[in-house]
């Protein structure tokens, strides 16, 4: 046991590195996902039917083929088929933030068609413009809706992470595991690993709480400072529409 | 390293990722029955009237539910050696699972009305009787259809099982890929596999979700 946290203290560089390799494929993968789940959320309440049949299609298929062959599809196969070659970090960027950013578009639509019909009809009756209704008043509305199901779907990115020590990223898990083969602690090495992850899984879930605060606030909806400590729900992210 | 997509590889590809996809199913079933209960289990012990009970069950849970299921599977690999790792891999996916299934019976048991515990406690039943004969039956029948969209997302899910030496289709794809160099063929049909298994399903779920009214 302290054999492995001297080692630990030996390796704290490499850790470091694998923990901010971690948090840019986290980060970079749910901006990505983020823009995604917005581009085809609003595809999919779009009332031309090519649009909305494009975004069905690359929901459908992006939700339904498994991030793991995605991943690992972008990592060996693209590449034979392409002539690309992606960096490991970029394989699992793309690869996050195509698959979450599918089921993020359903979080989106969901949200939006749960804002009340009379909020429309009012916009329409102000004679605002498609664009200015949408940011002013559905958005700002849908927004605070979609963001405990974003903060679910951010949190199962985070978990994914690992998968990049599978395509040779020198993320934390890599970082762990090689530490684990030196001392052959293994399991106070996984559990370390695992509390690390614990430790940021509960961070950004405080920091999605802020943001979901400072938006009800736009709305002037107050919400007590408790509400900041409040855990996920796991079933958030399953009302809107997909399987997990 | 050969451009462009290979047909004969498919078909030599295709046997060997079915006996794969075998593997997977059975995977994902046993681990759909092990989450099932086990998140029922969860979900009573979380309302027992002790918080010596409560407190530990919920944090518990939100630790397994917040780490990655990946390095968990391989730590209890590497930790239970000497298991077949296939049922490692089922008892772990079904832990991991069970912490987000026992929120759907949560949601279930909150759903039955009070009126009925309290009608329970008027005929002085036991605690027993009160939840086997009264409660879950009521609850459990509207879990159903979340429950399959778990087990939908787990049968995505079962590829981590590869990196536990599980022979799934995953393992196959990949172990046909390195010996003969054709990652293309065999990753494109295992991902077309899971499309054409997973997307009929969950609209099937959809259909299901609909009929009792969600």
């Amino acid at each position: 046991m302290s054999d492995f946290f001297s080692a630990f203290m030996d390796d704290l560089p490499q850790l470091r590195s694998g923990l901010w390799v971690t948090l840019e494929a986290t980060v970079l993968g749910a901006l990505m996902a983020l823009l995604l789940s917005f581009v085809l959320g609003l595809m999919s309440i779009s009332r031309l039917l090519l649009s909305r049949g494009v975004s069905r299609v690359v929901v459908e298929f992006f939700r339904g083929t498994s991030l793991y062959v995605q991943l690992f599809w972008l990592y060996y196969a693209m590449p034979t088929l392409t002539g690309y070659d992606l960096s490991p970090l970029l394989c699992g960027v793309l690869a996050f933030g195509l698959n979450y950013g599918a089921y993020g578009a359903e979080v989106v639509r969901g949200a939006i068609n749960s804002v009340p019909r009379a909020q429309y009809e009012a916009t329409v009756a102000l004679n605002m413009t498609p664009l200015h209704r949408m940011r002013k008043v559905i958005l700002p509305q849908a927004w605070v809706q979609m963001i405990p199901s974003f903060t679910n779907l951010l949190i199962q990115l985070l978990k994914c992470t690992p998968l990049l020590w599978l395509i040779s990223a020198a993320d934390l898990m890599t970082a762990v595991e090689k530490l684990r083969s030196r001392t052959g602690e293994t399991l106070t090495a996984y559990l370390t690993l695992l509390v690390c992850y614990f430790v940021m899984a509960y961070a950004l879930t405080l920091l999605m709480n802020l943001l979901e605060r400072s938006a009800k606030r736009r709305l002037g909806l107050e919400t007590g400072g408790r509400s900041l400590l409040k855990s996920r729900s796991a079933v958030t992210a399953q009302t809107a529409g997909g399987a997990r | 390293m050969n451009q462009g997509f290979d047909w004969g590889a498919v078909g030599e590809a295709l046997p060997l990722l079915l006996d794969g996809f075998k593997i997977t199913l059975l995977a994902t079933v046993l681990g759909t029955l092990v989450a099932a209960v086990l998140g029922l289990v969860i979900a009573v012990a979380g309302r027992a009237p002790s918080r010596l009970v409560t407190v530990p069950v919920r944090v518990v849970m939100e630790f397994i539910r917040s780490t990655p299921l990946l390095v968990q599977l391989v730590g209890a690999a590497a930790v239970f050696s000497t298991v077949e790792p296939l049922y490692v891999g089922i008892v772990v996916l079904g832990i991991h699972y069970a912490t987000y299934t026992s929120e759907v019976y949560r949601a279930g048991i909150d759903g039955v009305p009070k009126g009925q515990w309290e009608a329970c406690r008027a005929l002085s039943m036991s605690s027993r009787r009160t939840w086997q004969a009264v409660i879950l039956p009521q609850a459990v029948r509207n879990v159903l259809p979340a429950l399959g969209n778990y087990a939908i997302s787990m049968f995505k899910e079962t590829p981590f099982l590869a990196v536990i030496t599980v022979q799934e289709m995953v393992f196959q794809a990949r172990d046909y890929g390195t010996k003969h160099f054709e990652y293309t063929e065999a990753f494109t049909l295992a991902g077309l596999i899971f499309l054409v298994a997973s997307y009929p399903t969950s609209l099937l779920m959809r259909k299901l979700e609909k009929r009792l009214g969600h």
